[in-house]
């Protein structure tokens, strides 16, 4: 069964040969998985966060369990952007599989800085915007909630990389998640994904302490499935570009699920660390996970949501 | 019922070198790791059952996976497939020991993934990933000094079965529970094991007073020491191989998420004896640089 899909944006379409991407931050730069699956198998790889310099990100404990999800404080360590050029780029498979950058960066010049030099790289196949990092009190967290400061970011980015496809990636950590989309589309994106991490905290009653030595924390997992289905679902019916869904996704059928909410493609984050393997199933499981709910493409199921509760539905069709 | 005991069955267990092999050590081979989806073959409780007849130390034994080779002071990454998506994360173990056919791992009951890992039942499908990082150095010939606190002595358990001259390595093991609450004896088997048990206050400063000592001696005959246990334990011992000038290795029990480099959870800081100048006080991940490290590369 063919299940590519193009993310057919304003400016530029990206193709992807199945809709399963991996979320940035979960993923390192790949190579990291490649042991456990194929990488040439994956839609494509979404790098971990990269910015103009390297940052050595939060202390720690920085990362912590919690009930059918985890919190996050890494803070963006990264080596840099001209590391990444150097050293592993090279080594992933971009002419077979799309490799999505994404960066974050603390200003507006400095994210159109960071998206020029990527610009110039051939394995970079389209660039994910960091907007809603909520781990960095000095800049993600402002553009994000801003629908204004991420729209001059994506229009700066935009400007800076005309080669490239530009994803914005949002925050649920605002009002109306639809504004931001429809903000960012206005100002030139190709596509969103969404969800970012959702804010919270973990504390330990004993020590009576913060288990996050930052306090603060992103919650991913399959906890925040919900919510992102939600975010993706009223985005959708907003703006016209592509959206891509992330969120809890662990298995073909929670892919399933976001295609039918709308979503041109997702994105495997928390579930890389349930199981190494995990994206690399879910793509290889997607076809056979079609055939099941009888359909042919994805846009045979992409957002054929129904109205009403599916007793209701069930309820007319017999009737 | 299962009858608690502190050594588990090595029948049809070989040796992972002989004498003549251990260069392959000191080439440092790294395994690929694989993913292997297992069925749960045992679990042999060790120690006393606690007052609701309940036990808190366990030998998992499971298939041994398809890895080509493993190092003692490697770890692996377990998940029984009941953890669903309520426990999202696999939890770190020390590499215990493996035989032809059994891979045997060995926890203790201290949240809630053990807790669930103690309830397996036989056949219940577990997930592992492995073997992950490092491991320790083997110096046949070097007087080796063994340092565990608590369950630190697990991944010395496959130290010691491979070692091409275990007479030339000794243990000193401090702990809290009571001895028959970790594998000793199948370490005992090979080499001379002292063990202090800390129940009353005071007695942790005759450990460390025989800590040094025993790391004293070692450093004098240019030997090499190598720990593992909580933090504070190896906090201790990196005091004093700096102090006695003692070639140390630790072995670091980071929290992370995945074990494979990716979640940047587990990271450490490097000292200025960092072999690369660019990575001197910056930041290495335990599951892929470590979670072994030479004592006075890291900061603790």
């Amino acid at each position: 069964m063919d299940i590519s899909v193009t993310l057919r944006g304003q400016t530029h379409d990206l193709a992807l040969k199945n809709p399963v991407l991996t979320a940035s931050g979960t993923f390192g730069c790949g190579l990291e998985f490649a042991p456990y699956g194929d990488l040439k198998s994956l839609g494509g790889i979404v790098v971990k966060g990269i910015s103009l310099l390297p940052r050595e990100g939060n202390p720690c404990p920085r990362v912590v369990e919690t009930a059918a999800g985890m919190l996050n404080a890494v803070g963006l360590q990264n080596d840099g952007v001209e590391d990444f050029c150097a050293h592993k780029l090279p080594s992933l498979p971009w002419r077979d599989t799309p490799i999505i950058a994404n960066i974050y960066a603390a200003s507006a010049d400095e994210f159109a800085d960071l998206a020029a030099r990527l610009n110039v790289e051939d394995g970079v196949a389209a660039l994910e915007i960091n907007v809603s990092c909520p781990n960095v009190a000095k800049g993600g967290v402002l553009f994000g909630q801003d629908p204004t400061l991420a729209a001059a970011v994506t229009s700066a980015v935009r400007k800076a990389a005309p080669r490239k496809h530009v994803m914005v990636k949002l925050s649920p950590n605002v009002t109306d998640i639809a504004l931001m989309a429809k903000s960012v589309e206005e100002a030139g994106a190709d596509s969103v994904s969404c969800i970012n991490t959702l804010l919270g905290m973990a504390v330990d009653l004993r020590l009576r302490r913060p288990k996050l030595a930052n306090v603060l924390g992103g919650l991913s997992g399959p906890a925040i499935k919900p919510v992102a289905l939600r975010c993706v679902w009223q985005i959708v019916q907003a703006v016209h570009i592509p959206v891509v869904g992330v969120g809890g996704i662990v298995n073909a059928h929670d892919a399933l699920e976001f295609i039918l909410a709308g979503a041109h493609a997702v994105q495997i984050g928390s579930g890389n660390f349930m199981r190494p393997d995990c994206a690399f199933a879910v793509a290889a499981q997607l076809s056979a996970a079609c055939e099941e709910i009888g359909i042919t493409s994805m846009e045979e199921l992409r957002g054929t949501l129904q109205n009403g509760s599916a007793l209701q539905c069930k309820h007319t069709a017999t009737a | 019922m299962c009858r608690a005991r502190r050594a588990f069955d090595l029948s049809g267990a070989e040796p992972l070198l002989t004498e003549g092999q251990s260069s392959i050590y000191t080439a440092c081979m790294q395994s690929k790791p694989i993913l292997s989806r297992l069925p749960a073959l045992e679990l042999t409780p060790f120690g006393p059952a606690g007052p609701e007849g309940e036990y808190r130390f366990f030998a998992l034994r499971l298939p041994r996976p398809g890895w080509e080779s493993w190092r003692p002071g490697q770890f692996l990454m377990l998940r029984p497939a009941a953890f669903g998506l309520e426990l999202p994360w696999a939890r770190p173990f020390s590499i215990c020991h493996t035989t032809a056919r059994c891979l045997i791992c060995f926890f203790q009951v201290c949240g809630r993934g053990t807790r669930r890992m103690a309830q397996l039942k036989h056949g219940e499908e577990v997930n592992v990933w492995g073997p992950l990082g490092n491991g320790f150095a083997v110096e046949p010939d070097s007087q080796t000094l063994l340092l565990a606190g608590g369950m630190g002595i697990v991944p010395f358990v496959g130290y010691v079965n491979a070692h091409p001259k275990p007479w030339n390595t000794s243990m000193l093991f401090g702990h809290r529970e009571p001895l028959q609450c970790y594998p000793v004896d199948n370490i005992h088997e090979y080499i001379p094991l002292d063990s202090l048990r800390e129940t009353r206050h005071g007695e942790l400063d005759n450990f460390i007073f025989t800590l040094n000592e025993r790391m004293r001696d070692c450093a004098e005959q240019n030997g090499l020491v190598l720990a593992c246990g909580p933090l504070p334990f190896l906090q201790t011992v990196r005091k004093f191989a700096k102090e006695l000038k003692a070639r140390t290795q630790i072995s670091l029990e980071n929290t992370m998420a995945c074990g494979v480099g990716a979640c940047l959870g587990c990271v450490t800081r490097t000292s200025d004896a960092w072999p690369t100048p660019e990575k001197r006080g910056g930041l290495v991940q335990a599951c892929r640089q470590g979670p072994v490290f030479w004592a006075d590369q890291v900061k603790l």
